[in-house]
């Protein structure tokens, strides 16, 4: 029997490194993707602790964070394109208009 | 038999994890993620969430990540050389921050762990995980079920005007 803080600590884990990717990419698509995988590790965390505490409303939280995270995603992705058109560069060092 | 199944998915997790964060093209990047969602499935399975190793499999690797891979494709993003990014300094920071990030997450979740849970008996016996999340979803979660619809349906709208190009 595997107790639930094996599996917080790999959501920790996981957490951490979205969080690295997030800061320390430079690349928009990537930067989307470490945002997916922090998302992923509080789902995992959710499902644990449901599974723990023997109520269902963990699971139907990560049925909503997976709502929020598909439209973010699309969302994201068309800004991306977007800015691609506009400036030819995915780069987020060189996207600096909303910067003063 | 659980432990070994557990510890072997965990690896896999993340040490995909930690080739999406730090490989350079874009395409393999994609390609780990998709090793991470199907890891996270089986971690669901084990947890006995098995409709949400489903949906998991299903919305994540089947869909985000295929919505991923088209716009990488249609940008070219794999002849775009990106400039490398040679500031050892700044990744030195990152990764210490992020280990102090794990060593503090772990004794909190520690100390929430150190009540004892109540109602773990909570679920009622004979029925499956699915009609158990469908019975909640379709009584006491309604109103935010259908919140979440217009969220979905605000996106597509929102995603088709960004995206079409500019009329002049």
């Amino acid at each position: 029997m595997v107790d639930v803080q094996h599996y917080l600590v790999v959501s920790a884990a996981l957490f951490s490194l979205g969080v690295i990717g997030v800061m320390f990419r430079r690349n928009l698509i990537v930067i989307l993707m470490s945002l997916e995988l922090m998302l992923n590790a509080v789902n995992l965390s959710f499902v644990a602790f449901s599974r723990y505490l023997g109520s269902i409303e963990g699971q139907i939280f990560v049925l909503f964070v997976m709502v929020v995270a598909a439209a973010e995603v699309a969302v994201g992705l068309a800004i991306a394109v977007a800015i691609f058109r506009q400036k030819g560069t995915i780069n987020v060092n060189e996207i600096n208009i909303m910067k003063w | 038999m659980e432990a070994v199944l557990f510890y072997a998915l965990a690896a896999v997790t993340l040490i995909s994890g930690v080739f999406v964060v730090f490989l350079r093209r874009p395409v393999h990047n994609v390609l780990f993620m998709i090793l991470t969602m199907i890891g996270l499935a089986c971690l669901f399975i084990l947890l006995h969430a098995e409709f949400l190793a489903m949906v998991q499999i299903i919305v994540y690797a089947g869909a985000i990540m295929v919505l991923f891979l088209f716009v990488i494709m249609l940008l070219n993003l794999d002849e775009i050389v990106m400039p490398p990014e040679h500031r050892r300094v700044r990744y030195g920071i990152g990764i210490v921050l992020a280990m102090m990030l794990v060593v503090f997450l772990i004794p909190v979740s520690r100390g929430m762990l150190s009540a004892p849970p109540t109602g773990a008996s909570a679920l009622p016996a004979g029925m499956t995980n699915t009609e158990i999340i469908a019975r909640e979803l379709f009584t006491t979660y309604l109103l935010p079920f259908e919140i979440a619809s217009v969220l979905l349906l605000a996106a597509i709208v929102g995603t088709v005007i960004i995206g079409k190009r500019p009329t002049r």
